[in-house]
């Protein structure tokens, strides 16, 4: 019987009692204690861990190199609570030696970062307070979100305890449709599976459909695994994963899952038939074609996030937006996922686009996603967000709402007033 | 050990943004936390509930976000356990690590109304619902967990484990 990728991954990365090496077949079900390869935190749960990792007695950080802390979530700094809390981290970092510690003006939204700074390789093994820390399964690691007690813990010794997951192999089989992306492909996968379709299990995306995505749309992909419960979601290096690591990193283990690998389940979508998606309110399983949504204006949009926030989403936007007008009951928030994603912006055009169309353009931050600031929705305000959550409340006032979409669907709605399809804009 | 409290009832899907909202991550002493827990989903919560007392909810329970705020929100309102048909998985390690009782039990929760009295036995995985008289089992914890939960969560446990392998002339950093 052979192994998934993740079972391979984990498999390579056990470690004894006193943290020594000792690589051994596992299997779904095994608890196993690994070692990781990357640990990470943002200013929303450092402060936590820090105070959990000055609780263990433990001096020095495992390994310096291996420790990122990136303030991405309230900053630039929202208000003095956040002020403080960013102050703490900068302080830990700097007592710690952190080369990774990223400040304002020189950062990005922590999924859209690290890869981007060569930070995650293949076959890693990377642990991150963050949920969607799983992103980094686009690059073939095995990159789970975890809470602060369990990130000090891993800050102090290297070492995480993980439960061997089951895998859910998803295939994509067909010809993506125009203006169809990474996103419309898995929301309309967790519409299929459900918020908890994926519950504890790691998936693997794979079939013709995702072999020819370009890498910002596996990001997309394995940044919402989570958002189906999984552990974990991961693709299979191929020359594009190759392409994107040059220049970026040296490091890396490629694995391959085997043809008989044991899967709890496969699962086959016809890639070809997928439109472009909406998740209506409250939960990203409430998928449907964007086409079939009816007229519901809207108030909102946001362009960003660590799910869509790449130069290769703002593209999309740009072509939708360039030489055309925002609704006037719209306000259309665009936030450039990294310093260089920016810089890529400026430089194509892409930012002037958007200024003259009447949008607005941020500096890097997750601000709106979670309702922290930088766009909050006031009470009966709906959004349509290329962010990854649509949970009560996630915006701003409870009773509010945003609907999850790609970057052209949103960029066609904040034209359009309502939600709309990029054909109806463009016609 | 044994705990005892009055039931806040919840459906499926609560996810850890409804459990403490984004605005007031800027925080995270649990007390703080406390005053504005499960406030996007039941604005009375917060000021009602009393030490000891059980939520009680459906699939999925803590699903979303890793904020471990979620949790000692839960804990700092004086919850003494959460039952659920089932728990995200980061919500469920999150709950384990900082030592919050939480056990999976669907027939205890499908029978289960707000208001009623549950008597839960952690170390046989017993829940006794004072109501109908009837007592449900669950699943025990693996060894692993049971020795996290009994050290007090897992920074007691891991210093626990770091002194051992200092003692043992062992490198427990690597």
């Amino acid at each position: 019987m052979g192994h998934t990728l993740a079972e391979k991954i984990i498999a390579a990365h056990v470690v004894d009692e006193d943290g020594v090496p000792a690589p051994r077949e596992v299997w779904p079900g095994d608890l196993v204690e690994v070692s990781v390869d990357l640990v990470l935190a943002n200013d929303i749960t450092a402060p936590i861990a820090i105070g959990e990792f000055e609780r263990l007695g433990v001096a020095r950080v495992f390994d310096p190199e291996r420790v990122v802390l990136v303030p991405d979530h309230f900053t630039p700094n929202k208000d003095i609570k956040s002020a403080e809390q960013c102050r703490l981290m900068r302080e830990f970092a700097r007592a710690q030696e952190l080369p990774h510690y990223f400040e304002v003006g020189r950062l990005g939204i922590e999924h859209v970062l690290l890869p981007e700074q060569g930070l995650v390789a293949p076959g890693d093994i990377v642990v991150g307070a963050d949920s969607h820390t799983c992103t980094y399964g686009a690059l073939g690691a095995l990159a789970t979100g975890m809470g602060s007690t369990d990130i000090a813990v891993a800050m102090a010794t290297g070492r995480v305890w993980l439960r061997v997951p089951e895998t859910l192999r998803i295939l994509y089989r067909g010809q993506l449709r125009p203006w169809v992306d990474g996103k419309d492909l898995i929301l309309y996968t967790i519409g299929q599976i459900g918020v908890s379709g994926a519950h504890y299990q790691a998936i693997e995306f794979a079939g013709p459909a995702v072999e020819r995505l370009p890498m910002a749309g596996r990001f997309t992909m394995a940044n919402m695994a989570i958002e189906a419960g999984a552990k974990a979601g991961l693709f299979a290096v191929d020359d594009l994963t190759r392409a994107y690591l040059r220049g970026r990193t040296e490091r890396g283990v490629v694995y391959d899952a085997d043809p008989d690998a044991a899967y709890a389940r496969v699962v086959e979508i016809d890639a070809g038939a997928i439109e472009p998606q909406v998740a209506f309110p409250h939960l990203p399983e409430n998928a449907r074609p964007a086409r079939t949504a009816g007229h519901i204006a809207i108030h909102q949009v946001v362009i960003g996030s660590c799910t869509n926030g790449r130069i290769e989403d703002l593209r999309v936007a740009a072509d939708i937006l360039r030489g055309r007008q925002v609704h006037p009951a719209v306000r259309c928030i665009i936030i450039p996922g990294s310093q260089q994603v920016y810089l890529d912006a400026l430089a194509e055009g892409l930012l002037e686009a958007f200024v003259r169309a009447g949008a607005v353009v941020s500096t890097p931050t997750c601000g709106p996603c979670l309702g922290g600031h930088m766009g909050i929705l006031a009470q009966g305000e709906r959004a349509v967000s290329t962010t990854n959550r649509n949970f009560r409340g996630r915006m701003g006032h409870p009773d509010s709402e945003v609907y999850l979409a790609g970057p052209a669907v949103a960029a066609a709605s904040a034209l359009a007033g309502r939600i709309a399809t990029p054909e109806e804009v463009l016609a | 050990m044994t705990l005892s409290g009055k039931v806040w009832k919840y459906g499926d899907n609560v996810d850890t943004d409804v459990i403490i909202p984004a605005r007031y991550l800027n925080m995270s002493a649990p007390e703080e936390l406390a005053r504005h827990c499960m406030e996007d989903l039941d604005p009375t919560f917060a000021g009602r509930v009393q030490p000891g007392d059980i939520i009680v909810a459906g699939e999925n329970f803590g699903c979303g976000s890793s904020r471990e705020h979620a949790p000692l929100a839960i804990k700092g309102a004086g919850v003494s356990c959460v039952i659920a048909r089932s728990f995200a998985r980061i919500f469920y390690r999150n709950a384990i690590n900082i030592g919050l009782p939480i056990l999976e039990c669907a027939e205890a929760v499908d029978d289960c109304e707000p208001g009623d009295v549950l008597t839960v036995d952690l170390t046989a995985g017993a829940i006794t619902n004072a109501r109908n008289g009837r007592t449900y089992r669950t699943a025990p914890f693996p060894p692993f967990v049971m020795a996290i939960i009994a050290a007090g969560g897992l920074v007691p446990y891991t210093r626990e484990r770091l002194q051992r392998a200092g003692a043992r002339g062992g490198s427990p950093t690597r």
